[in-house]
């Protein structure tokens, strides 16, 4: 097993309220490590609307998602958190007591972190791909039927079906040719969303019969113990016809999805995690809530909701973190101290 | 009144108010009408709003824009016509439209 990193605050989730909980967990001190299972921060922000205007934020009369996320990264820089992207937050798991609270928190990727505090920051759930519409894909998923690439060795000399227009289909359809012996691209229109050169060597290794292109849907798989033979596709003319192949590849955007939250032990409500409104807290003490995940009554699923249940999540958060140190509030506009943790004193 | 009328994959049929300038997605959701998930709530970045317009409609409703035959490429059993119901806008024009949702979205 690799280091066990320690500190004092874990944050499942970087989308907007988790990365403003590091700004307030930081002005008391309290050190963040960050993790989300996108490859980059800003959570709905960043992955739904980037582009898009928001209109209530309260000090900005108009941001755009991605122009949030950044201001949001460069007001927390100050504290330095630490980012583990990429990573999905499978386990949460109790070693300290309920006065004195210490979780181990595990990834997929096998980052081991034991933190005072853990911030649940989660959303609407951890973005995960998509399946593709084809009945029974399930039983094929991780032997033959893959969203993402971890080792490429496993398409060695395998005929790889890969599905999608986009840069991550486009990206791995142009990679595994030199390692699969055959590569099929399938997409439902004879136009591709990937960066244009992507899709220019594409249509040369096709132009030379190296590479396979179909322009059809997938319908429907064949195969028996988790391993495909074929993959059925409709094409443009709505006619039926199977392809052989031993593997597929499939790009079908992101879907979010409650997750392994679900088995952490906490009290949930329609897969929402109460808490108690005057701390943030969960059901489990030193485990803290705060954003879309959560519900109370009265709960809007706002961004400048999410901002204040972090402030008050982390004013308790504190009491776990330095037992003994006495939390004195104070103004940044005002509190040298405080604004010597800004790097602006 | 305008009216929508959703018909869902197994054939029922339910046809409500709409208000003009809210889209088919938003006439969906306000009135319980299923098939529709919405999970982006209209920013066409999710695909789970799928339908398909009757054949006598295509023309009228028009093709989808750019942004929105990318997003198609996320939804299922996508065909000639079909379209996300956050992005075709409710019009007088459009008083009587019919569309089917899939049997599954996303
Ligand atoms: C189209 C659209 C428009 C919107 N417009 C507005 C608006 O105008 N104003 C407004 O206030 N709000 C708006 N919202 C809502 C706003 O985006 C959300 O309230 C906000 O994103 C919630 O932030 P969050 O940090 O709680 O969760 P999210 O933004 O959902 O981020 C949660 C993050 O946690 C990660 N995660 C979850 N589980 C795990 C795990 N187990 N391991 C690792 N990572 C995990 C997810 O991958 C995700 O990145 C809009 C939402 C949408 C979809
Ligand atoms: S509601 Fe998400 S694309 Fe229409």
């Amino acid at each position: 097993m690799s280091e066990i990193i320690q500190t004092d605050a874990v944050i499942v989730g970087a989308g907007p309220v988790g990365l403003f909980a590091v700004f307030e967990l930081g002005l008391l001190d309290i050190k963040a490590h960050l993790i989300d299972i996108l490859p980059k921060v800003g959570g709905q922000c960043a992955e739904l609307y980037p582009e898009k205007p928001i209109y209530d934020i309260p000090g900005y009369p108009i941001i755009t998602g991605q122009g949030l996320v950044e201001a949001l990264e460069k007001q927390i820089h100050p504290f330095r958190p630490t980012f583990h992207l990429g990573e999905m937050v499978e386990r949460v798991e109790t070693l300290g007591t309920a006065e004195k609270p210490l979780y181990r928190v595990a990834t997929d990727a096998g980052t081991t972190i034991e933190a005072k505090v853990v911030i649940i920051a989660a959303g609407g759930g951890s973005f995960q791909p998509k399946r593709p519409p084809t009945p029974g894909v399930e039983a094929y998923e991780g032997k033959s039927v893959f969203y993402s690439v971890r080792k490429m060795e496993h398409f060695r000399g395998r005929r790889v079906m890969v599905a999608g227009g986009g840069d991550s289909a486009l990206d791995w359809a142009l990679n595994l040719h030199p390692v699969a012996s055959r590569v099929i691209l399938v997409h439902r229109r004879d136009e591709f969303r990937a960066a244009p050169h992507s899709v220019n060597a594409m249509r040369a290794l096709v132009a030379e019969n190296k590479m396979d292109l179909a322009i059809a849907q997938l319908t429907g798989l064949k195969g028996a113990d988790g391993q495909l033979s074929a993959v059925t596709l409709r094409g443009a003319d709505q006619s039926a016809f199977d392809v052989e192949c031993d593997d597929l590849l499939a790009f079908y955007g992101l879907t979010m999805k409650l997750g392994p939250i679900a088995d952490w032990g906490l009290n949930l409500h329609e897969n929402l995690i109460p808490v108690d409104t005057a701390t943030f807290e969960t059901s489990a003490p030193g485990i803290f809530a705060v954003g879309d995940i959560i519900t109370y009554p009265g709960k809007l699923k706002l961004i400048l909701s999410g901002f204040h249940e972090g402030a008050l999540a982390a004013q308790r958060a504190h009491r776990h973190v330095y037992p003994d140190k006495k939390l004195l509030f104070q103004y940044t506009t005002s509190s040298t101290n405080l604004q010597r943790k800004l790097g602006v004193s | 009144m305008t009216k929508v009328t959703y018909i869902d994959a197994s054939g029922e049929s339910r046809t409500v108010e709409a208000q003009v300038g809210s889209t088919v997605m938003e006439t969906a959701l306000r009135n319980s009408v299923p098939g529709i998930e919405a999970e982006c709530g209209g920013a066409c970045a999710c695909a789970t709003c799928h339908v398909y317009v009757a054949d006598e409609w295509t023309e009228i409703v028009g093709k989808p824009s750019q942004m929105e035959e990318d997003m198609l490429d996320f939804a299922a059993d996508v065909r000639p016509n079909s379209r996300l119901s956050c992005q075709i806008k409710v019009s007088e024009a459009l008083d009587g439209l019919v569309v089917t949702t899939p049997v599954k979205q996303g």
